[in-house]
């Protein structure tokens, strides 16, 4: 029945009408008030539990996704930590092979030393002059007196004299023999500076072994918290690919600059090599050479950085052997060298190319040619010189394109997880809006039925206080 | 083995991407055609101006031609320039200084104009020169005032083709005539677009020359 009907049910009286199709209205929503009420209610538990099941599914996946996550976070950790204690190891043992494997000769040349010094010093070793025997019956014989004895007097004069000459000998010999003792500790010195400069090395030796001692110590530390798989280690992980993600998209950032000046330098003079009227699609055959060339020098580049092992994103090529890996480094590096050079020479063609070009322009508008300035080379050289160095500093592309891969994952799998969150919440929070909706509908279907419900409700209300006021009746009756 | 065969693959798949090359021509052909019949030899320095702009923007594997039009104009005779550059840029501007050579001679060679205007031989012999250079875009430009007066005996009320062509008339001054009965201008420019377009050509009139980029754009 359309609105014109309604009010149409008694013909010439819209408000009757009305009045009468509203009344058949409230009481059929009253009659059909119970059935309603429950088809309302099932509706909106349906939904509402519809919601909350795909919220549940939605959690679990993002429980999957976190865990995996975390999984993967873990085993690159583990990874970088391995590989940096395995590095610091050796450096351990280079040190070790460099210094420390040399401490049996060390030792030897130390010991011949001690025994250098040891002899020396026991030729140093002052012997006592001994004494003569004579030199107290000088004394007593100094101490008589000669009273008038004439050749008692002599034999003690020459006897003194004797005596005095023997002790300038015998002190000249002294001084001698201590001049030669000090000559023997003076060759000591060298000796013993020797073996304090050694020491020292060795002491700089083990101190520079203990520092990364402390070092290893503490990635050991990070290393089995990893293996642990404690959340500390997960969130400082998590950390440090949130940085290194956007340090390395700014870098590659820096770096498709560089390709992009690269490419300008190279663009015009292919065209000298391949034509500048063909295409390839829609694309100059120049462009398209100009930008194979870059490609390659970034392929080269990240050869070359895999195979100095810096990078790890082959593992092909960590895994070859070494014979094979340094011919490869020498390949790739050779190949480089050789681009670097082809772009220098194009960049010099670019500049002769521009000149001409701009020549004939000027010749085309009339101006007069002006002179060539006085250091015109030096844009040449500078065109020359960044043709020969942009190939290699793209070569270091590969650095931030392994730390960019590698942490994308993991901000990859946050910003999933961080969206199935939010998708969850969504849906729980839609699920509770149809939960209450249903309520809400209920209370507005009796809100049309009120008139009738109001009268109901009177009638149970008078009913109850019928009930209440009969015992009361029948006890006064009683009573 | 393995190794090999899968290299020779991706030579195979780099040399067909290379091979894979658009047949569509980018190339684009101009002629040009310069009106050299009695008072408007005057007009020819201003197509040198133009003639310049042109070589300073076709680029290497374009066409360019430039012919008279004078009392016969369908005719080889009358073409004074023609060059497609070379595709190495090099190349190119040598040929454009080449170029430039020619047309100034000849330029500077015109003395008297012809007694005749054949427009529409000359347009049927720039449609047959761009048709032959195999150019993606095709140019006619007419520096004209439009006036065709062919010799006795000369039949030219025949539809002209230049399927594809883009046909601009450039300086179209107004004649003395032009000046006592303006429709006749109008009428003159609107009969060559009629022919123009029945021919499947387009049609441009472009009379301020301060604007030559709008030469080769659409």
């Amino acid at each position: 029945m359309s609105l014109a009907g309604i009010f149409n049910i008694l013909p010439g009286s819209p408000l009757t009408s009305g009045v009468i199709a509203l009344a058949a209205a409230v009481v059929l929503l009253y009659l059909a008030r119970g059935p309603a009420h429950k088809a309302i209610y099932s509706l909106s538990r349906v939904v509402h539990a519809g919601f909350r099941l795909m919220a549940r599914s939605v959690m679990l996946a993002e429980e999957r996704v976190r865990n995996r996550n975390k999984e993967v976070l873990l085993a690159t950790g583990a990874e970088a930590a391995e590989r940096m204690i395995e590095r610091e190891f050796r450096r351990v043992e280079g040190v070790v092979k460099r210094d420390l494997s040399q401490y049996p000769s060390l030792h030897r040349v130390l010991a011949d030393q001690v025994v250098h010094i040891d002899e020396d010093y026991r030729e140093s070793a002052e012997v006592p002059i001994p004494p003569p025997d004579w030199v107290k019956a000088v004394d007593s014989l100094a101490q008589l007196e000669a009273k008038g004895n004439n050749w008692l007097g002599n034999i003690l004069t020459e006897v003194h004299k004797t005596a005095v000459n023997q002790h300038k000998t015998t002190m000249e010999e002294y001084r001698k023999a201590v001049g030669k003792r000090h000559a023997i500790l003076e060759k000591m010195r060298p000796y013993w500076r020797k073996v304090s400069q050694t020491l020292e090395d060795v002491g700089k030796t083990i101190t520079g072994l203990q520092e990364r001692a402390t070092y290893i110590d503490a990635r050991m530390k990070e290393y089995e918290d990893i293996r642990n798989k404690t959340d500390k280690a997960a969130q400082k992980l998590t950390s440090s690919a949130m940085t290194q993600f956007f340090i390395s998209a700014l870098v590659l950032l820096i770096a498709i600059g560089g390709a992009i000046i690269n490419f300008n330098l190279i663009a015009l003079p292919m065209s000298e090599m391949v034509g500048g009227g063909s295409y390839i699609g829609s694309f100059k055959t120049s462009d398209i050479a100009a930008l194979v060339i870059i490609l390659v020098e970034l392929a080269m580049g990240l050869y070359l950085m895999e195979s100095l092992r810096i990078t790890q994103l082959f593992p092909i090529i960590g895994q070859m052997d070494d014979k094979m890996r340094h011919r490869m480094i020498w390949v790739t590096f050779t190949i480089l060298l050789v681009l670097a050079c082809v772009e220098s020479a194009l960049a010099f063609m670019r500049d002769r190319i521009a000149a001409d070009i701009q020549a004939l322009r000027q010749t085309l508008a009339q101006v007069e040619t002006q002179q060539v300035a006085f250091n015109s080379w030096i844009p040449t050289i500078g065109q020359m010189v960044m043709g020969f160095i942009l190939p290699f500093a793209l070569a270091f592309v590969a650095i931030p394109l392994e730390s960019f891969v590698q942490s994308s994952r993991t901000v990859v799998g946050e910003i999933v997880a961080a969206i199935l969150r939010g998708t969850a919440f969504v849906l729980r929070l839609l699920g509770n809006v149809a939960r209450y909706s249903g309520e809400l509908l209920v209370n507005l279907y009796d809100l049309f039925a009120f008139p009738l419900l109001w009268v109901e409700n009177w009638l149970h209300n008078r009913k109850g206080q019928m009930d209440m006021d009969q015992p009361e009746m029948i006890m006064n009756e009683e009573v | 083995m393995k190794k090999c065969f899968g290299s020779v693959i991706v030579i195979m798949m780099f040399l067909s991407l290379g091979s894979c090359a658009d047949t569509t021509s980018r190339s684009t052909g101009v002629y040009m055609l310069l009106d050299s019949s009695g008072t408007y030899t005057q007009e020819l320095k201003q197509a040198q101006a133009i003639i310049n702009y042109l070589l300073g923007t076709l680029q290497s594997g374009d066409s360019f031609g430039i012919a008279k039009i004078d009392s016969a104009s369908f005719s080889e005779k009358d073409i004074i320039a023609k060059m497609t550059f070379d595709k190495r840029p090099s190349v190119t501007n040598k040929q454009k200084r080449l170029f430039k050579q020619s047309v100034d001679t000849f330029l500077a060679s015109v003395k008297k104009g012809s007694a005749y205007t054949d427009i529409t031989g000359g347009l049927m012999q720039a449609a047959e020169y761009l048709n032959e250079t195999g150019a993606g875009k095709k140019y006619i430009l007419i520096f004209s005032d439009l006036k065709e007066d062919l010799k006795k005996g000369h039949i030219r009320d025949f539809p002209i083709q230049v399927p594809g062509c883009e046909v601009v008339a450039l300086n179209v001054t107004k004649l003395r005539s032009d000046n006592v009965d303006p429709r006749e201008y109008y009428g003159r420019v609107q009969k060559w677009e009629e022919r123009v377009t029945e021919g499947g050509g387009n049609w441009r009139v472009i009379n301020d020359l301060n604007r030559l980029e709008n030469i080769l754009g659409s």
